[in-house]
């Protein structure tokens, strides 16, 4: 991790959003969107969880590309898991 | 010469400090790699005791040795054992924790501490192991498919899934360490392209390490819990999937036999150069097909489920990409074999294990195409023709590279010489016991003789006296190489700093390195395996 | 570069004898510590795997298990988690300030708030187990599938849900609860001076483990409590 100190405001600001985002979710889920309430929910947590990478752990500001390396390998892994699992799960009754 | 030492010693990580404290409070990377090759050599001869049972047992069609409830703990025990307690720390606990900070340079490996935390959770899980294993044993076979492990066994699941637990949190934690050390530890100049590929071999394995071995970790946790208190995750009978329970397994177990193989192929890399007084040929092309073996091995778990209820699509995507993981494992062997074209070759011991190497994994690794392909997975699915398949893998491959790569790495561990002429016998027997205990198993499991039967028609029981003689052979060719290293330690020639005139930062230190590895930190301006300016060992041999 | 360990200088008390410097030391922590982080992703998905598949096959049952969650301290939880990473931010922050009261006062908080999840959590747990939401022999769900009130929900899938509930919130309280243990040795060495802006390493990756294990309740929020709340 750099010796870069990330400015007050900008975690206040970071923590703001985030309080913001978990409201809007909440409510959200009270609303009819159909299938697409499940995709909303889950973007929504994606940009909360891309906002405590990149500026709570720092990893927007890293000097090397290494921790990104790791960060990305983690979840195609992850990704990988779940996707290949899921197209078994969803072609058995086809 | 054979007399025992009578200069005074130089100062080296053996002698520097003695006493039982010294060894299993240590933190020397090296020492590390001595208490695990204890521990791993313990454990290859219980797995090995479970194989001689089960080979007896099949000397005779009839279930008549053992009850068929204690065959099923004897393969379940023999598999577990040998994968998770042997194979999967063998190379890397061992010779990785031993060589990966000398061959780049480093005084220790990133988190020393660590990496006997590593040994310490390997030792407890073992532990744990021996007590589920002399209170009732398992008998699930070390996959432990649900819903039977769950729900209707009766034998000490719980314990097993938690010993294994446990030494997959070793595993991780040295994979960790290797990551952290090749990063962070290389000495000035030993760039990526300048590093030995059995570097980038251990590199590799230990991303999969990192990454695979927690989903089986859940997975074991999510066993436990379910038999524990009857949850219906994986029973079908309480709206669970037992497949959930394949995928998971093996989305883990599939990439563990490259954990247990590409290590090997890191050994053969630096045995093949060496004995043919030639630099690899295609160093980049060993080195990415490494990393290409540890990310498409990811991609092909499926093909062990080809016929347990997994979708017709699923299966045809899990069987194309089963064809593709085969092609770096294929890249590496054309590497090899080019690397001895024109070379200088002699056929020492290390050099006569890694011949065996690749023939063996050559032929495993063919047979392993025949099994993705879906119509032949259906007939040889669950017969012996898949035991010889990862017995070919496994045992003449990895062990065979392991071998190898004690005999290679023995000077530099132990500061002496084996016995030459009998490394090279022992060398053979492995490769014939080894051929005649699994080869047979291929046309046994092709006429269609299911694994883990306990009994079998009459007509297969020519091919399985072969293979049960086989076995015993193969047993004494291991035995032997126990002996004559431990017999080295006291009356073994004294091993120069590099009797092999071998390339690489491990042979330009003494033998046995001192406790920091280097007088002076290396400073790297030469390419790897730079055979043209080595000189043959009969130059640099020093007397005694 | 120092030659041999016996030449090496010690000027630095915190730095291990087999690294070259401080700055070695401090990236190999680093990355140590995201590796670490990667298989904890690995570890989790294997859960959100099983959950995933479930929530696809048994979605209407799934749906009404998830409504019977209640939102209003699931919610509250999250805004609890995303305070403490706020303030283990700043006490990483107060460390490369050598500000050695406000790191103590943001690790107590931090405490404080990591504390007041599990509490929320206790709670959550103890009526789940009141209206007999807990798997096992005593397991009995009352309710029915949305949009059809005749049609009760099923008692097996409703189990596997809050078998799923309960593995993956309790992984995760483990995770918090080891996390509290992390923090609470961290406050103490903030107390003593050790974090300055030179060495405040422990305390960056044991920030990096609390936002991991942050990011985990954010998606297991959504997931398990907000599958469907349409009246």
């Amino acid at each position: 991790m750099s010796e870069h100190i990330v400015p007050l405001k900008t975690n206040v600001a970071v923590w703001l959003t985030l309080l913001v985002l978990t409201g809007v979710t909440a409510g959200v889920a009270f609303i009819d969107l159909g299938p697409f309430n499940t995709v909303v929910a889950l973007v929504i947590a994606t940009c909360k969880a891309l906002l405590v990478v990149l500026v709570f752990m720092h990893v927007k500001y890293a000097s090397e590309k290494l921790i990104k390396v790791v960060v990305i390998s983690a979840l195609f892994f992850l990704l990988l898991l779940l996707g290949l699992s899921l197209a078994d799960y969803t072609t058995r009754l086809l | 010469m054979a007399t025992a030492v009578i200069a005074p010693e130089r100062e080296n990580y053996l002698n520097q400090e003695y006493g039982i404290k010294s060894w299993l409070l240590t933190v020397d990377h090296k020492r590390i790699a001595l208490l695990y090759l204890v521990s791993i050599t313990f454990f290859f001869f219980i797995g090995g005791f479970f194989a001689l049972l089960i080979r007896l047992e099949l000397l005779t069609p009839a279930g008549d040795l053992v009850q068929a409830d204690t065959y099923n703990k004897l393969f379940t025990m023999h598999g577990q054992v040998m994968v998770f307690f042997f194979l999967i720390p063998s190379i890397p606990a061992v010779l990785g924790n031993f060589l990966v900070p000398l061959m780049i340079g480093a005084r220790d490996l990133a988190f020393p501490r660590i990496n006997l935390l590593s040994w310490y959770l390997y030792i407890i899980a073992g532990i744990l192991m021996l007590h589920c294993m002399l209170t009732g044993g398992v008998d699930t076979g070390w996959t432990f498919y649900t819903p039977f492990s769950t729900a209707f066994s009766n034998t000490k699941v719980i314990e097993a899934g938690l010993a294994i637990f446990i030494s997959g949190f070793s595993s991780i934690l040295t994979g960790l360490n290797f990551v952290v050390t090749i990063h962070r530890m290389r000495a000035p100049g030993m760039t990526w392209n300048r590093l030995p590929l059995f570097i980038w071999a251990h590199y590799a394995t230990s991303i999969i390490q990192l990454l695979g071995t927690p989903v089986i970790a859940v997975t074991l946790v999510l066993v436990v819990l379910e038999r524990a208190l009857h949850l219906g995750i994986f029973d079908p009978t309480r709206g669970g999937d037992p497949l959930l329970f394949q995928h998971l397994f093996w989305f883990y177990s599939h990439p563990a036999v490259y954990i247990m193989i590409l290590p090997s192929m890191g050994v053969v890399t630096e045995i093949v150069p060496c004995f043919s007084r030639k630099r690899i040929f295609g160093y980049n092309f060993v080195a990415m097909s490494s990393i290409a073996i540890a990310v498409f091995g990811f991609l092909v778990w499926a093909h062990h489920m080809f016929v347990a209820g997994i979708s017709l699509y699923s299966a045809l995507i899990f069987s194309a990409l089963s064809y593709l993981v085969a092609v770096p494992s294929a890249i590496k062997v054309f590497n090899w074999t080019a690397t001895m074209y024109k070379g200088s070759i002699r056929f020492s011991t290390p050099m006569l294990y890694a011949f065996g190497f690749i023939g063996l994994f050559t032929m495993g690794g063919l047979t392993g195409l025949f099994l993705a392909a879906l119509g032949i997975d259906v007939h040889v699915t669950d017969t012996y023709f898949v035991i010889a398949h990862f017995h070919y893998i496994m045992v003449g491959g990895a062990v065979m590279g392991y071998l190898g790569g004690m005999h290679f790495w023995w000077p530099k561990i132990s500061g002496r010489m084996y016995p030459e002429s009998l490394g090279r016998f022992s060398a053979l027997i492995v490769f014939l016991g080894f051929n005649l205990t699994f080869f047979p198993q291929f046309i046994l499991g092709y006429l269609g003789m299911p694994r883990r039967y306990w009994q079998y028609p009459p007509e297969f029981q020519v091919l399985n006296v072969l293979s049960t003689a086989g076995s015993t052979i193969l047993a004494v060719g291991y035995l032997l190489p126990m002996v004559y290293f431990l017999w080295s330690m006291r009356y073994g020639k004294l091993a120069p700093a590099n009797p092999w005139g071998a390339s690489g930062l491990e042979w330009t230190t003494t033998s046995p390195p001192p406790t920091f590895n280097f007088e002076h930190t290396p400073v790297v301006d030469w390419e790897a395996y730079d055979y043209e300016n080595i000189p043959a060992p009969e130059e640099a041999r020093v007397a005694g | 570069m120092p030659d041999s360990p016996v030449a090496v200088e010690h000027h630095e008390p915190m730095l291990q004898h087999h690294f070259a410097d401080m700055e070695q030391q401090r990236q190999a922590s680093s990355l140590g510590m995201w590796l670490f982080l990667a298989t904890e992703v690995m570890f989790f998905g294997g859960m959100f795997c099983a959950y995933l598949i479930y929530r696809y096959w048994y979605f209407a049952d799934f749906a009404t298990a998830s409504k019977s969650l209640d939102i209003t301290l699931g919610t509250v939880n999250t805004a609890v988690l995303i305070c403490s990473s706020l303030t283990v931010v700043l006490a990483v922050r107060a460390a490369q300030l050598g500000k050695r009261q406000s790191q103590v006062v943001y690790l107590a908080l931090t405490l404080v708030l990591g504390l007041a999840f599990l509490g929320i959590k206790g709670i959550e747990w103890t009526s789940k187990f009141k209206e007999h939401h807990v798997p096992g022999a005593s397991f009995h769900f009352e309710g029915s599938v949305p949009g059809h009130p005749d049609q009760p929900v099923d008692q097996q899938h409703a189990q596997i849900f809050f078998s799923l509930y309960f593995a993956m919130t309790g992984m995760h309280a483990l995770h918090m609860v080891i996390g509290v243990g992390i923090f609470s040795y961290l406050l103490y060495c903030a107390w003593k001076g050790r974090y300055t802006p030179e060495y405040h390493t422990p305390l960056e990756n044991s920030g990096l483990y609390w936002h991991f294990v942050d990011i985990i309740w954010i998606y297991l929020f959504p997931l398990l409590y907000l599958i469907d709340r349409k009246k």
